[in-house]
């Protein structure tokens, strides 16, 4: 099994690629640390990998996505799974303050992985299988006052994604969209982690069957199906009352 | 610099510290700078240590459990390396498969590289295999002045010697590299025996410690009469059979998990005795022999996540100390008339004889003797008078307590105990300091460290 990860250092990814090199797979980690990158890269041989190379990259650098996707094939000698899991979980409150912060955000968050999910795409449908799958985040399911420019990002990557599975499904593509909930990862450890916060090691491996089983959207841990399917259906009026 | 609200507890969960901050460390390149700290600095793994050696009270917890990368592995020799906050859990996932195993292991599989080292802890075997710190070959220690020191018995010897159970207060080790032991499959050739009385025990153990690897009893303590103790003496082998290595281990079983605080008189001497009572007659024939997993043989506690939660909230008290055999009998006649007499219950109760293999730690607890663990529910002072009483008896049989279940040994008993430990003192990072450490050297000057 060939798998590229974007964004191969967040606990996420990490969690779920552990997965993958128990299964022996062959790896190929981006990100924008060297150092990290080789680090996840020794612990990933250690649990199985057959292979784990890394490609160091700004995913904001647009002009080299066609480099990376390029360098992936070659380096993995093909390509089964892609896995978008880079992100940026930015300072709201700056981003209400800055239109420049906003643009970052998204950026990050939606246009850098639209342009790696095209390329990505168009490679695949003309291969005729495999998988995308990108972590988005039940924050895309609806605007809250303290998180939307990131929900915005995500609700953009999932209605990317809904379109995409639609166009590659005649290919035999398959096109999985992750919505985590809240996950107790370094991205997090500034909040305060109430019941619903997950364990990295669960949600990785729930990213993990997510993608062996091909699911078109899966929430990770389950119960956010329910969680965020009471949270869109609360009316507007009242919704917008809510401290969320 | 992240600081997380959640504060450090121990197992036992008594004492209750409150670090000033808990700094997480994430990556191996992002460590911090610990000469920022303006108070005490104690890494912490998962708080598995029972007392208050893994607390720092008032000072800087540095939390290493993100520290969860594997660096090498050797499937040839065995030899593993991994940052600090690998779990032996972890360890076991990813040798098992592969055949090899821990070179030993304590009772629960929870614990990090780095608390193994810190504690030099012991396990079934150590009668012949002798500690965890008698397989670490080396390991990088970060001190407060920045220095990046790689210990070994070759390199920073010394260091390296106050390291394997120095108690995390040496500085903060990175990465560790050990040796792990090779085995044909995870299966275990088990017997277990039950006996009836203390000499019993000390004939099985005489019997079992040459032709078995590992060995430990779970001991009734409250039964009284002439034969002071019954029990169940364990004992296995790896199993040998290389077609057992293909077959899967059962699934996994759901863990259970206790979800609250037992009120505190749900385990008294009598709910005690019922246990044991259950626990003894539960195996029928007097020797029982079986292939079975490894898990239920080496942690059949970690089932129950949580478990010390069955104490209550006021926590609980371990107690574990080991006798030269010279002193055996007669320490454990009397520590167990002890507590008949006192009707206190110890719940998990085991004994066992430890064995001579040295371990390079300076300040570690098992040497060659009996050693029998304990617990006992917290009920304040009657059952902090009660153990100053069991610490006489230790003491007057040239016994030792070991520091990592302690959370009440006075500063007298210690230096007694361990009477190296002004030359231990000399390595310790002049930034590290512990609840436990305070309170073990308290009412002496602190010597200016010479190791800098």
């Amino acid at each position: 099994m060939k798998v590229a990860i974007i964004g191969a250092s967040s606990a996420l990814a990490h969690e779920t690629a552990k997965f993958f090199a128990r299964d022996g797979a062959d790896l190929f980690l981006v990100g924008r640390s060297a150092d990290k990158l080789a680090v996840v890269a020794d612990d990933l041989k250690v649990r199985g990998a057959h292979s784990a190379e890394t490609f160091v990259l700004d995913v904001n650098e647009l002009d080299r996505h066609e480099e990376l996707l390029q360098q992936t094939v070659a380096t993995l000698g093909g390509l089964d799974i892609i896995l978008v899991a880079h992100g940026t979980l930015g300072d709201q409150r700056k981003s209400e303050l800055s239109v420049a912060e906003t643009l970052q955000e998204l950026n990050t968050n939606a246009i850098s992985v639209i342009s790696l999910l095209t390329l990505s795409a168009n490679y695949l449908e003309q291969q005729k299988r495999g998988c995308i799958a990108v972590i988005s985040s039940v924050a895309g399911d609806r605007g809250r006052p303290s998180n939307y420019v990131y929900g915005t990002a995500k609700a953009a990557v999932t209605t990317f994604l809904q379109g995409l599975r639609g166009r590659l499904a005649k290919s035999g593509v398959v096109v999985v969209t992750i919505k985590p909930g809240s996950v107790a990862t370094p991205m997090t450890a500034h909040m305060k982690q109430g019941l619903l916060f997950a364990q990295p090691k669960a949600v990785g491996e729930g990213i993990y069957e997510a993608i062996k089983k091909g699911k078109d959207v899966a929430y990770v841990p389950g119960y956010w199906r329910v969680v965020m399917l009471i949270i869109k259906s609360i009316p507007e009026g009242l919704f917008k009352r809510l401290p969320l | 610099m992240a600081t997380v609200n959640k504060h450090p507890q121990s197992w036992g969960r008594y004492p209750i510290a409150k670090s000033s901050q808990v700094v997480p460390v994430y990556w191996r390149d992002e460590l911090p700078n610990l000469a920022a700290f303006e108070q005490s600095i104690l890494p912490y793994g998962y708080g598995r240590s029972y007392g208050d050696s893994c607390l720092n009270d008032g000072g800087v917890s540095v939390d290493v459990s993100h520290l969860r990368n594997f660096i090498a592995f050797d499937d040839e020799t065995g030899v593993i390396r991994c940052e600090a906050g690998v779990s032996l859990a972890d360890i076991l996932e990813v040798a098992v498969p592969r055949g090899w195993f821990l070179p030993t292991s304590p009772g629960t599989k929870f614990v990090s590289v780095g608390g193994a080292i810190a504690n030099d802890v012991h396990g079934k075997n150590h009668h012949s295999a002798g500690t965890f710190g008698c397989h670490v070959t080396q390991f990088e220690l970060l001190r407060s002045n920045g220095e990046h020191l790689i210990c070994s018995p070759e390199q920073n010897s010394e260091l390296f010697r106050a390291t394997i159970g120095g108690l995390g207060l040496t500085g903060m080790v990175i990465w560790a590299e050990f040796r792990l032991k090779k085995i044909v499959n995870p299966y275990i050739d088990m017997e277990s025996i039950r006996f009836d009385s203390l000499d019993e025990f000390f004939e099985l153990s005489a019997e079992s410690d040459q032709k078995f690897d590992y060995s430990v009893s779970w001991v009734d303590l409250l039964i009284g009469g002439p034969g002071l103790c019954r029990g169940k003496f364990s004992r296995g082998n790896h199993n040998q059979d290389p077609a057992l290595a293909q077959k899967p281990l059962k699934a996994k079983k759901l863990p259970l998990t206790v979800p609250i605080d037992f009120p505190s008189f749900v385990l008294n001497s009598y709910t005690v005795k019922a246990f044991n009572e259950a626990y003894y007659r539960v195996q029928i024939d007097k020797y029982v022999k079986k292939t079975e997993s490894y898990e239920p043989f080496f942690y059949p506690l970690d089932a129950i996540h949580n478990w010390n939660r069955i104490y209550g909230k006021r926590g609980f008290f371990q107690y574990q100390f080991v006798v030269p055999f010279e002193h055996g009998r007669e320490a454990l006649n009397k520590s167990i008339t002890h507590i008949q007499k006192a009707g206190e219950g110890s719940f998990l109760t085991v004994l066992k004889q430890f064995g001579d293999v040295k371990s390079p730690g300076m300040l570690s607890f098992p040497r060659p003797g009996i050693t029998l663990a304990l617990d006992f529910s917290n009920h304040g002072e009657r059952t902090q008078k009660f153990l100053r009483e069991l610490d006489q008896i230790v003491e007057d049989n040239g016994g030792v307590i070991y520091p990592a279940k302690d959370a009440r040994m006075s500063a007298e008993s210690f230096k007694k105990f361990y009477p190296q430990w002004q030359e231990f003192e000399q390595y310790i990072d002049p930034k590290f300091s512990s609840s436990f450490w305070r309170r073990v050297t308290q009412g002496t000057d602190s010597n200016i460290p010479l190791y800098i």
